[in-house]
C-alpha cells in the first residue's frame, strides 16, 4: 500500500477506500472468453493426440492415459523453455485446470529450487504446490470409499 | 468417446469456469484447482464423471478434476473386490500415469533446463 499523499488531508482507512473504488475492475469477460478459447484449444489438441492412440491400437477407453501423459510432456517442456508463463498471461485458467497447471506446478517447482540441489530442492519441494492437489483428491476418494464400502 | 467439437466446448467451459472462480472469489488458485479435484472426485463417485467423458473425451479427462474422479474410480472398483484394504491399494491405479509422467518430466526438465526470470 502506497502512503497517504500528504497534501490530500484524509485517514489512511479514507486513502484505502479511495483507492479500492478507483481501481479498475478486472477485465472479467475478455479473461473469461480467453480461459475458454485456450482451454478449449487444449482439449482439442488432447482429443487429436487421443485420437492418434486410438489410431495406433489403445483402446478408447485407454487412450486418456498416454495422452495426459504426452500433455504433461509438452506442459514440462514449455515451462522449461519459459513460454509457459507467456502463455498463461494469456490464457489464465484456461492452462491452470488442464493437466498443464498441474505439470507446470511440479516442474515449475523443480527448477525453482534446483539450486538448493537434486535431494533438498528438486526432490524435496517438486510437490510443494502440486501436493495440495493430490492430497485432497486422495481424502475425497477415501471418503467414497468409505460411503461406498458401508453403504 | 468425444468429439472435437464437444471436447472444445466442455473443456473451455471448465477453463471458464476457474477463470470465473480466480477472478471472483477470494480463494488462490490452489484452493481453487483442490476444489476441482474434489469436486471430480465426488462426481466420479455418484458416476456421472464417466458419463462427461463419454460425452466430451479430452475436453472432460484433461481438466484435473478428472484426477480426482480416477482415484475415486481406482479405489472403489478396487474395495468392490477387496474390502475396505482395496481404497489403499487401488487409489493410485488409474493415476499412476500422470504422477509419475510428472515427476520424470519435471525432473528431467530441471536437469537440463534453469529457471528463467
Amino acid at each position: 500500500m502506497a502512503a497517504v499523499p500528504e497534501e490530500l488531508n484524509i485517514t489512511p482507512e479514507e486513502y484505502r477506500e479511495l483507492v479500492k473504488k478507483e481501481r479498475p475492475a478486472p477485465p472479467l469477460w475478455r479473461n473469461a472468453l480467453c480461459a475458454f478459447a485456450s482451454g478449449g484449444a487444449i482439449s482439442l489438441l488432447g482429443q487429436a493426440i487421443q485420437n492418434g492412440f486410438i489410431a495406433l491400437g489403445f483402446k478408447p477407453e485407454d487412450a486418456s492415459n498416454p495422452t495426459v501423459a504426452v500433455v504433461i510432456l509438452l506442459a514440462s517442456l514449455l515451462t522449461g523453455l519459459g513460454l509457459f508463463d507467456r502463455l498463461a498471461r494469456f490464457a489464465g485458467a484456461g492452462m491452470a485446470v488442464p493437466v498443464t497447471g498441474f505439470a507446470n506446478s511440479v516442474t515449475s517447482a523443480a527448477l525453482e529450487f534446483k539450486k538448493e540441489g537434486l535431494v533438498l530442492g528438486v526432490g524435496a519441494k517438486m510437490f510443494s504446490l502440486a501436493g495440495t492437489v493430490i492430497l485432497f483428491g486422495v481424502i475425497t476418494a477415501f471418503v467414497a470409499g468409505l460411503i461406498s464400502a458401508i453403504f | 468417446m468425444g468429439s472435437y467439437l464437444t471436447a472444445f466446448l466442455v473443456g473451455g467451459l471448465f477453463c471458464l469456469i476457474g477463470q470465473l472462480l480466480f477472478d471472483l472469489t477470494p480463494f488462490t488458485p490452489g484452493h481453487i484447482l483442490s476444489g476441482f479435484v474434489v469436486a471430480g472426485g465426488i462426481l466420479g463417485g455418484l458416476g456421472l464423471y464417466d458419463r462427461l467423458i463419454q460425452f466430451a473425451g479430452a475436453g472432460a479427462s484433461l481438466p484435473i478434476s478428472s484426477f480426482g474422479n480416477a482415484l475415486v474410480k481406482g479405489a472403489l472398483s478396487e474395495a468392490s473386490r477387496h474390502g475396505l484394504i482395496g481404497i489403499l491399494t487401488g487409489m493410485f491405479e488409474l493415476t499412476s500415469t500422470g504422477i509419475t509422467a510428472a515427476i520424470l518430466f519435471a525432473f528431467l526438465t530441471a536437469l537440463i533446463f534453469n529457471p528463467r526470470g
